[in-house]
């Protein structure tokens, strides 16, 4: 996790609390906010990965029935270590899925709620949590510490990882950006956001095994799938839609481009 | 929806005259009610208003929640203990729901 | 300009190291998987997942085209270059100094009342007051100070701006006239911006 400065300074008066025997000085205060910041135990996320793990094995849908039985990779019902392995080639839907994509398929499958409902609802909103983020986060914090290591045996995952890197680099929209135009070099900043060179492959596992994360100015988890439309969104595109061929593609080609790096999500960012 | 337990991180053991630390995590929207929505009204406020906790039924830790704390507020803070027991938290929301956790500590 | 260079650089240097170069995957197969990942689109809204020459051109080559393309590329967009109607290319610096830390416009909800920025500050260090700005492009402190602002001049920057892919086939930055993100009105108010010697730009 790297925050700015400036974000520093702007949620100091924000969110969190410490009572006790601290030293008074602004610069110990800051040092302490920081560490309160990095422990773990202090992100939001993990209440996310709770309510996941609840939905989990809570039936649900027309169907009435639980998420158990989901294959996500590693066999039905296997949850730990499927995150670190996707995106995949699925038989039973031929197609590469990752993470959100396959759990909203489960979702239809065993549960009986339409995919198109899961992609309706799967960015929160103020007010109205997302059943897709608190599950997805679940699903990923049961891989911590595992690393990133998609398979890439099968034609179509070759293919979704190979699609994936030509739209890192198709320039389109009103400002005639690719996602290289950001992230194509170490070093970039823009305004005091640092970015990530995603062609680097400690750069991009160090952000891809950090996701999903609590995002503190969403006040919400956030997946993979809303990276992905919220870079869309700000580089003057349409609605990249959920689970499209797109945006797991993307998830495809960054993810191979990680391998290697531990999972440990939920991260925590601005 | 599924709404989650609060967490309460707590050592299991300490020695007696130890000072630990305990962290509480709860998710809460925590809506100020400075926000307006997108007609142009503004949005109520509803917050956890206090924090409590106890430690064999005595108070050891207190405070007053102001709208300036944002969604699902973190807080930490230390106690002394000198004997074994049981901490109960308290969280206050501004409807009057009191939503409660407890964690044993063993103090030899 | 130096931050060209060091992408430029820094492209060749990811070319050679990675095994999936341009080309390999069948360009068809990739625009038709973009035209079925955004639903349904009005025209306005596919008009920008469309691509158009240079973008594809680019795209391809991973903005490091061959010598040939680059110089179509640059003749392409050369042409594609608008002036005001009344032929003024200076405009009034104090609009841009305040448009150019406005991020907004153009995407989608956003309101389309509001005045679209050129946000130069997310990539460009602009004035000495100003710490928040990033390093996609080279610093633009200064920018005339020094100069002869004559016609020539002025043109070459209001050419710049309207259509960087004149200058530089393969630019980073922005067609911001060519791709109608600003109009000719805008753009001459940020030439002001970089070239009067009253700007903040220039102090």
């Amino acid at each position: 996790m790297r925050l700015s400065k400036l974000l520093t300074s702007a949620l100091l008066a924000g969110a969190m609390m410490g009572a006790g025997v601290f030293a008074v000085s602004a610069q110990d205060e800051l040092e302490e906010y920081k560490r309160m910041l990095a422990d773990p135990f202090a992100n939001p996320g993990w209440l996310y990965a709770d309510e996941g793990e609840a939905l989990w094995v809570t039936p649900s849908g027309p169907k009435n029935a639980t998420l158990e039985q989901c294959d996500l990779g590693l066999g039905a019902g296997v949850v730990e270590g499927a995150y670190a392995q996707l995106p995949r080639y699925f038989a039973d839907a031929d197609r590469v899925m990752d993470a959100d994509t396959r759990i909203a398929w489960c979702r239809q499958e065993l549960q009986g709620i339409p995919f198109a409902d899961s992609a309706k609802t799967a960015f929160s909103k103020r007010g109205k949590k997302s059943e897709m983020e608190q599950l997805t986060v679940y699903v990923a914090s049961k891989s911590e510490g595992m690393d990133i290591n998609p398979p890439m045996d099968h034609p179509k995952e070759q293919e979704a990882r190979d699609i994936g890197e030509a739209l890192f680099y198709r320039r389109s929209a009103k400002l005639d950006y690719s996602c290289s135009t950001c992230h194509g070099v170490t070093g970039s900043r823009i305004r005091l956001q640092e970015l990530s060179n995603l062609t680097d492959q400690a750069e991009t596992g160090a952000v891809m095994a950090t996701w999903p994360t609590y995002r503190v100015s969403h006040e919400s988890v956030r997946t993979m799938q809303h990276r992905m439309w919220d870079c869309n969104w700000q580089m003057r595109m349409p609605n990249l839609q959920f689970g499209s061929e797109a945006a797991v593609a993307l998830i495809a080609y960054l993810n191979d481009t990680g391998r290697g790096s531990p999972m440990a999500s939920p991260g925590l960012k601005r | 929806m599924a709404q989650a337990k609060p967490r309460v991180k707590l050592q299991k053991t300490a020695t007696v005259g130890e000072v630990v630390v305990i962290k509480s995590l709860i998710s809460h929207a925590m809506e100020s009610g400075q926000r307006k929505d997108s007609a142009g009204a503004v949005i109520p406020r509803q917050i956890i208003n206090k924090f409590e906790c106890t430690f064999n039924g005595q108070p050891v830790f207190s405070c007053d929640i102001e709208p300036a704390i944002s969604a699902n507020p973190y807080i930490e803070f230390t106690a002394k203990v000198n004997e074994s027991g049981k901490f109960a938290f308290t969280w206050t929301d501004d409807d009057g729901t009191v939503t409660t956790s407890e964690q044993e500590i063993t103090v030899q | 300009m130096k931050m060209n260079i060091k992408i430029a650089a820094a492209s060749v240097l990811m070319a050679c190291l990675s095994p999936a170069i341009a080309g390999e995957v069948d360009p068809a197969r990739v625009e038709a998987v973009v035209q079925a990942s955004f639903g349904e689109l009005t025209p306005e809204l596919q008009a920008l997942i469309d691509q158009d020459e240079t973008m594809k051109e680019c795209s391809l080559h991973r903005d490091l085209p061959p010598s040939e393309v680059a110089d179509a590329i640059i003749a392409r967009e050369t042409a594609s270059i608008v002036y005001p109607a009344d032929g003024v290319l200076m405009g009034d610096w104090k609009v841009a100094i305040k448009e150019s830390n406005n991020g907004f416009g153009w995407r989608l909800g956003d309101d389309p009342a509001k005045t679209v920025g050129g946000n130069c500050t997310a990539c460009h260090q602009l004035v000495s007051t100003e710490v928040a700005y990033g390093n996609l492009g080279p610093s633009l402190m200064g920018y005339g100070q020094g100069q002869t602002v004559d016609d020539e001049l002025i043109k070459a920057t209001y050419n710049k701006i309207y259509n960087s892919q004149s200058v530089l086939a393969c630019s980073q930055m922005p067609r911001f006239g060519a791709t109608g993100f600003l109009t000719p009105e805008q753009i001459r108010d940020y030439v002001a911006m970089l070239l009067s010697p009253e700007s903040p730009v220039n102090q």
